[in-house]
């Protein structure tokens, strides 16, 4: 775990500490001695096209499944040392809809919400709270199965935040979304991290939702090619942009699974 | 994780599953349908048929609706055992299951709490066919239908465990429909359901034995004991260690370090 000096000079402690985490699926190398880290306050893009090992960390990061090799630690816990534990400080954004659609939205977090032992009082806080910040509160009392796709991802968002979590995984959410929906979550999600000071790790493979000063790492064929701020890294490639920058990084797996 | 942390985990997955039964009124009527056809239509035609002697826990002679009634009832916890095993299916196809797993709480907390609520679920129909069927004149002693009560908690654990073990091998919700005819069909005509077992040895000898090792004929005959205030503790054995079998497989399949639930990981040395 690396920490991280701050303008003011004092250390900033990673809220997720990826090191050296390899995986593989039969012979296939998913994941390649991957080791980076998550600060609180910063978005942390992780971005590579399709296949290049996102989902996969991810389902390691949650203890979908576990690392056999490397070493994950969340808030300092370790998911080996510590377990289901190790998840208390997580708040996640699968890329697969995760909602119930015969559910409504308010059932749907509250579900959520005692999975995570809120109260129920607490609990209809967080989520008047969030659902307001994301415009979803007046659809509180709809099924799922009535929303569009970008209020879904919207929901899904608003539950992932509903108990205060440290670090905020994002599977690749807004796929599928269209451009003005996209914008509004890529802006809203920067600047709940900036404001609540939480780490945020965004698994994406499109250019415009990452932001000069987003941390950055670039994972092909499941190793990390790069990482650094992503003004830094298109600085240090010569390219003139973040587009320029990541296919020359990655050479020939860019293909056309990464759009600006 | 406190102690309300597990409380309320409980409720809300408990709550989650009664919220989702009630909005599938299909699946309600269709369990109560599927029995009631037995009992009304098959019993009746078999009733002058088939002469049940008196066995075990029965003390008189019965008509043969008594006698198929806790049959029916373990057909219907079967049902919903197999029922909640598509629901599991559904919710990780559907992706709703990675919220449950990235719960910080046990996973085997968080599937017995699953299988209690499907317990529940079940009960619920078990007692609305009881209903029915003493309305069409099926009756059972009084203090049997709380008696029963917790022989049909613990049945119903036993179906929806193994409910569980099948969800974790079922890779696809299409593969599902198969599963039902391999297992559900088969475990209930080849036990003590519909007929007791010395009429089955009377036919066929390995059929008798087939029935005898199937949990299913245990589950009834708790069920059938139960009603009339008795104890069957073989059956309370079998249908318990299989319970505990079928709960510690189901634990273990969706464990992230073991199970079949992970897709398989191999260290780099055996990768080549």
């Amino acid at each position: 775990m690396q920490k991280q000096a701050t303008k003011d000079g004092s250390a900033r402690t990673p809220v997720l500490s990826v090191q050296d985490v390899s995986y593989w699926y039969g012979n296939k190398h998913a994941l390649d001695d991957v080791s980076f880290d998550v600060y609180p306050g910063k978005v942390t893009a992780l971005l590579g096209p399709n296949g290049a090992g996102k989902t996969t960390l991810f389902s390691l990061i949650t203890r979908l499944f576990d690392a056999p090799s490397g070493r994950i630690e969340i808030d300092g816990r370790s998911a080996a040392d510590w377990g289901f534990k190790a998840l208390g400080p997580l708040g996640v954004v699968f890329q697969q809809p995760t909602l119930d659609l015969d559910l409504t939205v308010k059932q749907n977090l509250r579900y959520f919400a005692s999975l995570r032992g809120l109260k129920r009082k607490d609990a209809d806080e967080r989520m008047a709270s969030a659902l307001t910040a994301l415009d979803m509160n007046e659809r509180i009392g709809e099924k799922v199965r009535s929303l569009n796709g970008g209020h879904r991802r919207r929901v899904e968002i608003a539950r992932g935040l509903l108990h205060s979590p440290k670090l905020l995984l994002l599977d690749e959410p807004t796929i599928g979304l269209d451009d003005p929906t996209r914008a509004a979550i890529v802006r809203h999600i920067h600047e709940l991290a900036r404001r609540d000071n939480i780490g945020v790790l965004w698994a994406t493979h499109l250019f415009d939702e990452i932001e000069p000063d987003d941390d950055l790492i670039v994972l092909s064929k499941g190793r990390v090619v790069a990482r650094g701020e992503a003004k830094e890294v298109v600085k240090e490639t010569g390219a003139k942009d973040l587009g320029e920058a990541f296919r020359r990084l990655i050479g020939g797996d860019a293909g056309e699974d990464v759009a600006v | 994780m406190t102690f309300m942390h597990y409380v309320r985990a409980f409720r809300g997955i408990v709550w989650r599953e009664l919220l989702r039964f009630l909005q599938q009124r299909e699946r309600f009527f269709a369990a109560l349908v599927r029995p009631l056809i037995w009992l009304i239509i098959f019993a009746a035609g078999f009733r002058a048929a088939l002469g049940i002697s008196i066995i075990p826990p029965y003390e008189t002679y019965i008509t043969y609706d008594v006698y198929i009634t806790p049959g029916l009832l373990a057909m219907i916890q079967l049902f919903n055992g197999m029922q909640s095993s598509l629901s599991m299916v559904y919710d990780r196809e559907m992706g709703s299951m990675r919220v449950l797993l990235t719960t910080p709480l046990p996973r085997w907390f968080l599937l017995v709490a699953r299988l209690f609520a499907g317990v529940l679920v079940s009960l619920f129909q078990v007692y609305t066919f009881l209903a029915v069927a003493w309305l069409c004149g099926v009756e059972l002693p009084a203090w049997g239908y709380l008696v029963a009560l917790p022989a049909l908690i613990l049945t119903g654990m036993m179906f929806g465990a193994l409910g569980m073990v099948l969800s974790s091998t079922i890779k696809q919700l299409e593969n599902f429909a198969g599963i039902m005819n391999f297992v559900i069909f088969p475990m209930f005509f080849a036990s003590s359901a519909l007929y007791p077992l010395w009429k089955m040895r009377e036919g066929s000898l390995i059929l008798y034995y087939v029935c005898l090792y199937n949990p299913f004929t245990w589950a009834v005959e708790l069920i059938r004991f139960s009603f009339y205030l008795k104890m069957n503790w073989e059956a309370f054995g079998v249908v318990g260690g299989c319970t505990v079998v079928f709960l510690a497989l189901s634990v273990w399949a969706y464990d992230p370090s073991r199970g079949i639930q992970q897709r398989k990981a191999v260290a780099p040395a055996a990768a080549g």
